[in-house]
């Protein structure tokens, strides 16, 4: 559902991602892997349309648009400190159905809550985010993101910063999610996450690779070996 | 004679019902349009604006157009306002510093000029009426009152109808985009507006504390409310509270306008922080 083609990402003219050719199918799991700075967020924002490509293509089909995928963005891109409760969070993950209306209808509304119930988070509806814990607001921002598309997620370090059992946590509601067909793209330092749960890999070290888990794990087993 | 028939009294004059009226309309506007400043993180943004906006009307004093002075003043606060916002993370001077540069630049240019250009007798209480609003809402025409009466009205209408829209690009800006809202399109929107009520608070409070005016209503709502919602209302409540205490209290005490304004303001920040603590964490 989503193709890109020869690829080249940066900022001001200057490329950080040069040539990069992947694809990601109806389903799928794709773990983007990476040391820091080295340009899965710039890839994400491109995927959502908030960044043009210096060149290359993007090309969304069956039914995909850079407005039908969900996203959860880098908790470092979120106050902390935001006066808003839970309910009002995720209820603006509805603001693409928001369409042409001023405000939100009683089906934004239902599906608001059946998402906060999907994940757990149904009776910290009138909490603050201030008060919630890392694992709970990426839950809240999680039910924001399913709000916002029902097919493809993308995910920026969801776990960054949590503890052990919570990641854990998580990892398990993204594979559910997953389960339930929606289209996994998750950027993560967490090698071992990445080998566990995904069926394909892209990783941006010394060069870029994107295949399968199987022919990832038979790579690096190749260069153990050298 | 009792206050009340004191205020009474005052109130059988006609600017005094104008400036109550445009103080309080004034003092809503910004404080709604406050919470979205202070939340972003452009409270500096008001505070520059302000200041372009006594630079502009040292160029309508000076030019002796200060019949015509809304004329100058709007398109010149509005212009900064867009340049400000425009540049965004792509220049080489960063947000804050250019904000500051262009606010203590207007500043600086704009008591020169006076001293350089004007003809008044008087520099100092010219400048010092214009920076800390000293008697002008009280010599408001009515054409004034109607113009400030309709254009706040409109803010408050359009942040009624854009609310979702406002908490969306509020909370998360990348998210917002990818939803499809033009987020450019709304930060220039929320500039001019931002720029249009900055010159019209300039008459209530001068331009020095017209910050106060934005930020204070909405920082002391964040301390005891802890939904958007919540917070945008107390906000607005709190302006109003303000403006009309501070108002009466000038009236009745000849105190200036502003800075009874802005004291009044901070006097319901220290309660609302006070109360913010002793209810704790449940309000936090
Ligand atoms: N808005 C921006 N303007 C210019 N350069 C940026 C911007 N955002 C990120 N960069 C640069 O792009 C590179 C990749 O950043 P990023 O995509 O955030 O990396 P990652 O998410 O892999 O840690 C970094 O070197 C960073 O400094
Ligand atoms: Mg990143």
């Amino acid at each position: 559902m989503i193709t890109c083609r020869n690829l080249t990402l940066g900022y001001d003219g200057q490329a950080i991602i040069k040539d990069l050719n992947f694809t990601v199918k109806r389903g799928d799991y794709l773990c983007i892997i990476g040391e820091n700075g080295s340009g899965k967020t710039t890839l994400m924002k491109s995927m959502l349309g908030l960044l043009r490509p210096l060149s290359g293509d993007i090309v969304f089909d069956e039914g995909l648009t850079a407005g039908t995928i969900g996203y959860l963005p880098q908790r470092t891109d979120i106050q902390k400190d935001f006066p808003a409760t839970v309910r009002e969070v995720v209820l603006s993950g509805c603001l693409k159905r928001l369409g042409r209306r001023w405000f939100y209808s009683a089906a934004d509304r239902q599906l608001a809550a059946e998402n906060m119930a999907r994940l757990g988070i149904a009776e910290l509806a009138d909490r603050s985010c201030r008060q919630l814990s890392g694992g709970q607001l990426q839950r809240v921002l999680l039910a924001r993101a399913l709000c916002a598309a029902d097919q493809a997620l993308v995910l920026d370090e969801p776990v960054t910063g949590l503890d052990p059992q919570v990641t854990a946590e998580l990892y398990r509601l993204i594979e559910e999610l997953n389960r339930a067909g929606v289209t996994i793209i998750m950027i993560s330092h967490d090698l071992g996450a990445a080998l566990k749960y995904a069926t394909h890999i892209l990783s941006f070290s010394d060069r870029i690779f994107f295949g399968t888990r199987q022919e990832f794990t038979a790579l690096m087993g190749q260069e153990a070996q050298a | 004679m009792s206050i009340i028939d004191q205020m009474g009294r005052y109130l059988q004059y006609p600017f005094v019902r104008y400036a109550l009226i445009v103080g309080v309309l004034i003092a809503l506007c910004s404080a709604m349009l406050g919470v979205i400043l202070v939340l972003k993180r452009f409270s500096y943004i008001g505070d520059g604006l302000s200041h372009v906006a006594f630079g502009a009307m040292t160029i309508a004093t000076i030019t002796g157009m200060l019949a015509q002075k809304m004329l100058i003043i709007l398109p010149i606060t509005i212009l900064a306002a867009v340049l400000l916002l425009k540049g965004g993370s792509r220049t080489r001077v960063s947000g804050d510093a250019r904000i500051a540069m262009v606010s203590v630049g207007s500043l600086a240019l704009g008591y020169l000029m006076m001293n350089l250009f004007n003809t008044s007798a008087n520099i100092s209480a010219d400048v010092c009426s214009t920076l800390f609003g000293s008697t002008s809402i009280l010599t408001l025409t009515e054409g004034e009152v109607w113009l400030c009466a309709v254009l706040s009205i409109s803010v408050v209408i359009l942040y009624i109808l854009f609310y979702n829209r406002i908490f969306a690009l509020t909370f998360d800006e990348d998210f917002a985009a990818a939803s499809g809202l033009n987020t450019n399109a709304a930060n220039l929107a929320v500039a001019v507006i931002v720029a249009v009520i900055i010159v019209l608070a300039m008459n209530l409070v001068g331009s020095l504390l017209i910050s106060a005016l934005v930020i204070f209503p909405a920082i002391s709502a964040m301390q005891i409310r802890r939904s958007f919602r919540a917070v945008t209302v107390w906000s607005a409540v709190f302006a109003v509270i303000a403006s009309l205490c501070g108002m009466v209290i000038s009236i009745l005490q000849g105190t200036p306008v502003g800075s009874t304004i802005v004291a009044v303001n901070i006097v319901i920040f220290l309660a609302c922080m006070l109360i913010g603590r002793i209810m704790g964490r449940a309000y936090a």
